[in-house]
């Protein structure tokens, strides 16, 4: 996929003060003249503070580290976890559609994504609440087909959950991460065959589940406000 | 050495160096690898998997032997040593798999590509690869960045071995290269269409393998095999680049760098790559005469006849420009002061001192910037007067050298400590000498053209020495003419410098100073090769040759005598330079000895033997220079626009855009 910088470009770009703080601790972590290591770290905090990585926050986090603006630029086009482009005001969508989740039905969550946001990824949608791109694997294949939204993954999807889900989130609910389909994690469909010992005690949900719940909050970015 | 180890390299056993990497330990042993991305001069990238050999014993896949150290290898269990196969089916097979990747989405567009002929692409798929392509599909799309003037760009060729990214990056010292995306879209580019500022961007045209970036003045002009090859030195600085001079028939279609390690490398600056449309430009090709204050054309026997006439029974002073070769400085310098005449070859007023060598060369060399570990730059800004030796004292710094700078504080590349910008400053730093620690440690002290052009030059170049000699360092002057060091041999000097030679004098012999103007009052005979500021104001023109056109000896900056060859012959009735002056010779009643350049050298090499030994570099002796007052006006800059340093250079129109983007890249934003 090329990546190329957005057409549109916002003036400036600042970290504010917590994330500002928190970035001086990441540079700090590498020796004198190793600053430029703290790239990824930054760059992802960047992100995570205006929702897209934007090309004044490339320069920006370049001047920091003494870095001059191509190899920043080298590092925010190589990885494809930087999203170039504007974002959803409530959440990126992230289909997974690998060989698993392809055969599990990933197709048809693409199709939901079409015609409920827009009809091509990286494109602001449903007033310009969600955007989505297809990823490659996202390591959930025992739970195909599924979707990253913000901070979780949503597995065992169909279709009709899928379109549940992201109407919740665009009412400003929290819907619950995980399977969906009652499974508590990853065991097999039919039930635990080993370890049974353990299911008795377990809690309501699994670990990443469970902070969802906790929180009330699955998509909230580090704004550091 | 005792810690070699011993390897086999396809069957024969050899000794080399354990920090080798196998590619250069092939190489030692006479074994070619072929290979894309590795550059002796650059830093390894391993990235076009081309030189993949067999490491016997190893991981059961090629290695690449550009990334893999030779103390890296291990052994046969019974302590044979380790063995390395390059011609084996493993490797035969990788490299022909490597080649079909790398062809993938190369183009088929040789016919219409200028590295046709000289690519490494062509040259190792005829060697290496295989006779057809299993690939169906599109190849790649791409968008050809604009990088300049310079540098053409048609990003469908590339292969991506990042020899350009590097390059501008280590030794240009201008990170404005990069590869961005990933994958099949992973592109070389400049950030966001910036153009390059790299004064030795041209070297990324050599660089690149294939023909991604071409030259663009010399596009679609000329093959490599239609052309003749002429080993030269370049003139556009005093470093005297080993230059390699591409003709066609009477015209200079290209120039490009010869290795000379104790002088560019392989490097050479954009001036010298691409002064070539300045010969052609400009060219004074017949004499001229000023007849009612207008240069009328003539013949030479006219002109000789005026110049007769001009000169009979007058005082007559001779001045060098910067282009001159030594043998028509020696041949003037005999001419003129048997004539009872004044010579002068500081015409930008320069300080240097005549007879000592070790202060207006030095002691030290250009390769002794290499191991040194601090430098102190006076009153000079390499990067515009050498960018190539600035990209040596660059390297230097980047293998832990420590920069020191008295002057102008300008960008360097490099980082330095900026220790002032007068020369109480540097007095400052002589009164304050050095540690013992520090002293040990190789030094050099380099001086500028800034330093030395001046009223307080002379003291100033005693200060440095005085410098040089409390630090233990040696010394280098930087030169802005090619010329300089060569008439400075020759003595082509009168007492008291430029204003003196010229005090009285009713005649002026300009042998192609075009830097400063002659007074008004003399009559001037301007013998050059372009229609310059030293032509406007000639009363006799003789045309004369270019560096290219005639065979001469240039001293370098660094004392180096070297020796540039004749590529093509001058435009119409223009000569070379020595011969102009003897044939004047004659027409004057002073008819030099000598009928042909052997014998004019021969005669020049017995006034100053050390020219004779071409290539090398003489030791300098001499004494210090008596200290004196030193004036309080800052350094300035030797040199005002790099691409306008010489009559050539401002015929030229690829350096006139060049000179004008930089104009504009320098000139402030309104917000700063």
């Amino acid at each position: 996929m090329l990546r190329r910088l957005h057409k549109d470009q916002p003036d400036s770009f600042a970290f504010t003060p917590a994330n500002a703080e928190w970035a001086k601790g990441q540079i700090a972590k590498y020796p004198e003249g190793r600053e430029a290591s703290a790239i990824i770290p930054l760059l992802w905090r960047a992100q995570e503070q205006e929702g897209w990585l934007t090309r004044p926050a490339i320069e920006h986090i370049a001047e920091m580290l003494g870095l001059a603006y191509i190899r920043a630029l080298e590092v925010a086009t190589f990885y494809f976890m930087f999203q170039l482009t504007p974002t959803g005001s409530i959440a990126h969508v992230q289909v997974c559609g690998t060989t698993s989740c392809m055969i599990c039905g990933a197709e048809d969550l693409i199709a939901v994504c079409k015609e409920k946001i827009a009809a091509k990824p990286f494109t602001p949608g449903w007033d310009d609440k969600f955007t989505w791109e297809e990823v490659e694997c996202l390591g959930a294949c025992a739970n195909a087909p599924m979707a990253q939204i913000g901070k979780d993954y949503y597995e065992d999807l169909t279709a009709a959950r899928f379109a549940e889900i992201l109407e919740e989130l665009a009412a400003g609910k929290v819907p619950t991460p995980g399977p969906q389909n009652g499974r508590y994690a990853s065991e097999p469909l039919g039930g635990l065959t080993s370890l049974k010992e353990w299911e008795a005690d377990k809690m309501a949900h699994n670990a990443s589940v469970a902070l969802a719940v906790e929180n009330e909050d699955t998509v909230s970015r580090i704004t550091g406000e | 050495m005792s810690d070699l180890r011993k390897m086999i390299i396809d069957g024969a056993e050899i000794e080399v160096d354990p920090a080798l990497t196998i590619l250069q330990a092939c190489e030692e042993a006479g074994v070619e690898i072929p290979r894309f991305c590795y550059h002796e001069r650059l830093s390894i990238a391993g990235n076009c998997r081309m030189c993949l050999v067999e490491v016997v014993g190893g991981p059961p896949k090629p290695a690449a032997s550009c990334a893999m150290q030779v103390r890296d290898l291990r052994g046969g269990p019974n302590g044979e040593p380790p063995e390395v196969k390059t011609k084996s089916p493993m490797v035969k097979k990788a490299r022909e798999g490597v080649m079909e990747f790398l062809l993938i989405n190369h183009p088929l567009d040789c016919p219409i590509c200028d590295q046709g002929g000289e690519c490494d692409l062509q040259d190792q798929a005829m060697a290496y690869g295989v006779d057809f392509s299993r690939f169906r599909e599109e190849k790649r799309a791409a968008v050809d960045p604009d990088l300049g003037p310079l540098v053409g760009t048609k990003m469908t060729r590339c292969i991506s071995c990042t020899r350009c990214v590097r390059f501008t990056t280590e030794v240009g010292g201008v990170s404005e290269m990069g590869q961005t995306g990933r994958g099949e879209d992973s592109e070389i580019t400049s950030y966001l269409g910036q153009m390059l500022t790299s004064e030795l961007q041209g070297n990324v045209i050599d660089l690149c393998p294939v023909g991604a970036l071409t030259s663009k003045p010399y596009a679609f002009t000329a093959r490599p095999w239609e052309l003749k090859k002429t080993e030269s030195i370049d003139v556009m600085d005093a470093l005297g680049s080993s230059i390699r001079i591409d003709t066609r028939g009477r015209e200079v279609m290209r120039i490009l760098p010869r290795n000379h390690d104790g002088v560019n490398e392989e490097w050479i600056s954009d001036k010298t790559r691409f002064i070539w449309d300045g010969l052609k430009r400009q060219r004074l090709d017949k004499p001229y005469i000023r007849v009612d204050g207008k240069l009328k054309p003539a013949t030479w026997a006219q002109a000789f006849a005026a110049v007769a006439g001009a000169v009979k029974g007058k005082k007559i002073a001779a001045v060098a420009g910067d282009l001159a070769p030594t043998e028509a400085m020696f041949a003037l310098k005999e001419l003129v002061t048997g004539l009872g005449g004044t010579v002068e070859c500081r015409t930008d007023g320069a300080k240097l001192p005549e007879g000592n060598r070790a202060a207006y060369v030095g002691t030290a060399t250009i390769e002794e910037i290499d191991s040194a570990q601090m430098i102190l730059l006076v009153g000079t800004n390499p990067r515009k007067e050498a960018p190539v030796l600035n990209a040596r004292i660059r390297k230097a710094w980047l293998a832990g050298a420590e920069i020191g700078l008295v002057g102008q504080a300008v960008d360097l590349t490099y980082e330095y400590a900026h220790a002032g910008t007068t020369p109480a400053d540097l007095k400052a730093l002589a009164d304050k000498g050095v540690s013992d620690e520090t002293k040990e440690k190789n030094t050099l002290v380099i001086v500028g053209q800034a330093a030395l052009a001046r009223e307080d030059g002379a003291a100033i170049l005693a200060e440095a020495q005085r410098m040089a000699e409390v630090s233990g360092s040696k010394l280098l002057v930087l030169h802005t003419a090619a010329s300089r060091v060569g008439a400075m041999d020759l003595g082509f000097t009168t007492e008291g410098g430029i204003t003196a030679a010229l005090d009285g004098a009713e005649v002026v012999w300009n042998l192609g100073a075009d830097e400063g103007d002659i007074p008004a009052g003399p009559f001037v005979i301007y013998q050059g090769s372009h229609g310059d500021r030293g032509a406007h104001r000639a009363d006799v023109i003789l045309p004369a040759a270019t560096y290219t056109e005639e065979t001469g000896i240039f001293v370098n900056t660094e004392g180096r005598p070297q020796m540039a060859l004749r590529a093509n012959f001058p435009p119409g009735d223009a000569k070379e330079n020595w011969a102009i002056i003897r044939a004047a010779s004659a027409e004057l009643g002073a008819q030099l000895p000598y009928d042909n350049i052997n014998a004019l050298r021969a005669a020049m090499f017995e006034a100053v033997p050390h020219l004779a030994e071409i290539d090398t570099v003489p030791e300098n002796t001499g004494d210090m220079l008596p200290s004196g007052a030193l004036g309080e006006q800052a350094f300035g800059q030797a040199i005002a626009d790099f691409y306008f340093t010489n009559p050539i250079a401002r015929a030229s129109q690829v350096m006139a855009e060049c000179s004008k983007l930089a104009q504009e890249h320098n000139m402030p934003v309104a917000a700063e």
